[in-house]
């Protein structure tokens, strides 16, 4: 135990904790719509996510940026930025489109059992994986140079950096369009309807096919997103990258209470900042120890996450 | 089982209830129907639902669908709606045959229903739950959507929204337009389910049990509700238990048994048959 060291550092552990916490809500938001509308956990998302992190790295190698070449100019870097969350989010939508149209709806057509549905989505998730590794290499993949991280301003002791900075906001501004978009457009209330009365939807005139397709392209935009933010933060991607952050964004988004997409935010956030504080508190080693010791504890409390399935307490 | 026809009964005898001292309906124009079941069969693993049911839904009248529990009422309107697609035997609406079409498509071709057990979108508000029918004609692109930016989607905002709050105000819930819908009393949700159906703009309507549940005030503006819907021009197929009911607000009654129709007629008629008397009161053919 340092518990010294915990407080010392705790403005700085939770600047970090927010950040990391920030890129796995937006993950979870792939998750919890899926699980909305289909009540179906789409183990697929870490590779939809693993997509926009290496359109990521294909686009800046594209322009020209490597990992070894000096930061470009701000205006450069920009455009970049909005190049490269593009490529990403259209490139993770496919991917997720793809998997729902392979992966699941045959099995939709013929009303599989919910089990099947699961071995369907790892073995997706198995065979992308596999893709990637084929064609970009089992090794580590460096991110080109694109933000020297600089601290911007100090609370509480803490650096916040130009890095951290754009990571947060950028999440929560994406979460807020998809809130509005789920809240206030008619393709958002069929999303609603399908999610609470799947039946009744479909006879009052909603595509369920067509709203099941759209909550997976969703979910993979946020994840795009979500990997130009990931391969900034950490300057490295790799095929099996998704796996560990596909099970933490899968736990903020049980945490949060799934299907609900605020939840996801706050789960994400939750669960960056309980990573990062207990590792200053027991040694990094137990990071992952950690993220799921605390998804157990806020079940055995809060079985359905902390702010409930606000879409699924509606299924009767 | 059926004996010859009685003599057609007299007018007094016709719909008892409110609105009783409103002239009585001519017989609904014979012209095409709108809707037409022919042979209709449907069929669960061994046990048959419905056995080659056939009857037609004429424009601009109520159609009663009566039969004790279990008779394939609500599977009738299964099949209709595109639930459970027939086995056998066709239903054509508007002279087209619905074949395997799927419920949303059905839907938007224009048959709208509501359900025995209320099934409404629970954590949207009415107003929501009703723009959701009315969403069923418009056609805003998922990026013109996603990025609110298309001024067609705006106008289709406002349309729908006007809409909804029309049909709350033709069921009589405008004051509840704003209240999540699974706080409504019962009496009201049954109205937002109807509310929600008419949204879609449909042809005909398809009532299941709308009075199930309710008390008999209730019941008594629901029948005045289902009869201004007739006037204004939808055609509505209508379940219901309550003979009470169903005798004072159909024009013809169709009755089903174990799956078959067991008679077709007007009101007064059906009432008088022997046949649906013995379903109804479980007394043997014989005795009847």
């Amino acid at each position: 135990m340092n518990i010294d060291f915990l407080i010392d550092n705790f403005a700085d552990l939770s600047v970090t904790g927010l950040a990391q916490g920030a890129i796995y809500a937006l993950v979870a938001l792939g998750y919890t719509l899926v699980y909305g509308v289909l009540r179906l956990i789409n183990f697929a998302h870490s590779e939809v996510f693993v997509t926009g992190t290496f359109a990521t790295i294909l686009t800046l190698r594209g322009i020209g940026i490597g990992p070894d070449d000096p930061v470009p100019s701000l205006l450069m870097v920009l455009l970049t930025l909005v190049l490269a969350s593009i490529v990403a989010a259209l490139s993770s939508g496919a991917v997720a489109l793809l998997v729902e149209r392979v992966a699941y709806r045959p099995l939709r057509r013929r009303n599989a059992p919910p089990l099947v549905f699961l071995i369907s989505a790892v073995g997706a998730s198995l065979v992308l994986m596999e893709i990637y590794a084929l064609f970009l290499g089992r090794d580590n993949v460096r991110v080109g140079n694109l933000i020297k991280p600089r601290t911007q301003f100090t609370v509480f002791g803490a650096d916040v950096t130009n890095r951290q900075i754009l990571i947060v906001v950028s999440a929560v501004l994406m979460m807020v369009v998809l809130d509005s978009f789920i809240s206030r457009t008619r393709l958002g209330r069929g999303v609603r309807a399908v999610s609470q009365n799947p039946d009744a939807a479909a006879l009052m005139g909603v595509n369920k096919d067509r709203v099941i397709a759209l909550t997976f392209l969703l979910g993979g935009l946020m994840a795009g997103v979500a990997a130009v933010l990931y391969d900034l933060n950490f300057g490295v991607t790799k095929f099996s990258a998704g796996f560990l952050i596909g099970l933490k964004a899968f736990t903020a988004a049980v945490l949060g209470g799934i299907g609900n997409l605020r939840g996801a935010l706050l789960g994400g956030l939750l669960l960056g900042l309980a990573e990062n504080w207990g590792q200053a508190l027991l040694g990094s080693a137990w990071r992952d120890v950690i993220a799921f010791v605390f998804l157990i504890v806020v079940l055995m409390f809060r079985p359905t996450g902390i702010l409930g399935e606000s879409l699924g307490r509606a299924r009767v | 089982m059926p004996r010859p026809e009685r003599p057609a009964p007299t007018g007094p005898e016709r719909p008892a209830g409110p609105g009783s001292g409103a002239p009585i309906r001519p017989t609904p124009d014979p012209g095409e129907p709108l809707l037409q079941i022919v042979d209709l069969t449907l069929r669960f693993g061994g046990v048959t639902a419905l056995d080659r049911v056939s009857f037609d839904i004429r424009r601009g009248e109520i159609l009663g669908l009566i039969g004790p529990n279990g008779a394939g009422k609500t599977t009738c309107f299964n099949a209709i709606t595109g639930v459970c697609p027939p086995t056998a035997g066709t239903i054509r609406f508007r002279g087209t045959s619905l074949g395997r079409r799927k419920k949303h498509q059905i839907t938007r071709l224009g048959i709208a229903r509501t359900f025995q057990n209320i099934r409404l979108f629970p954590e949207m508000t009415a107003l929501e739950n009703v723009m959701v029918g009315a969403d069923a004609h418009h056609r805003t692109s998922v990026p013109g959507a996603i990025f609110r930016l298309s001024p067609r989607h705006f106008a289709e905002e406002r349309v729908c929204r006007a809409i909804a709050m029309e049909m709350l105000d033709r069921v009589g819930i405008t004051e509840r337009a704003h209240q999540i819908a699974r706080n409504l009393p019962y009496g009201d949700q049954r109205r937002l389910e109807i509310a929600r159906a008419l949204a879609t703009r449909p042809a005909l309507l398809c009532l299941d049990e709308p009075a199930a549940g309710s008390n008999p005030a209730e019941k008594a503006s629901l029948l005045e509700l289902i009869r201004s819907l007739r006037d204004s021009g939808y055609t509505i197929l209508l379940i219901d238990h309550d003979m009470k009911l169903v005798m004072g607000v159909t024009d013809r009654i169709v009755v089903l048994e174990f799956g078959r129709k067991i008679a077709e007629g007007l009101p007064a008629e059906i009432r008088e048959n022997p046949a649906v008397v013995a379903a109804y009161l479980g007394v043997p053919d014989g005795s009847a």
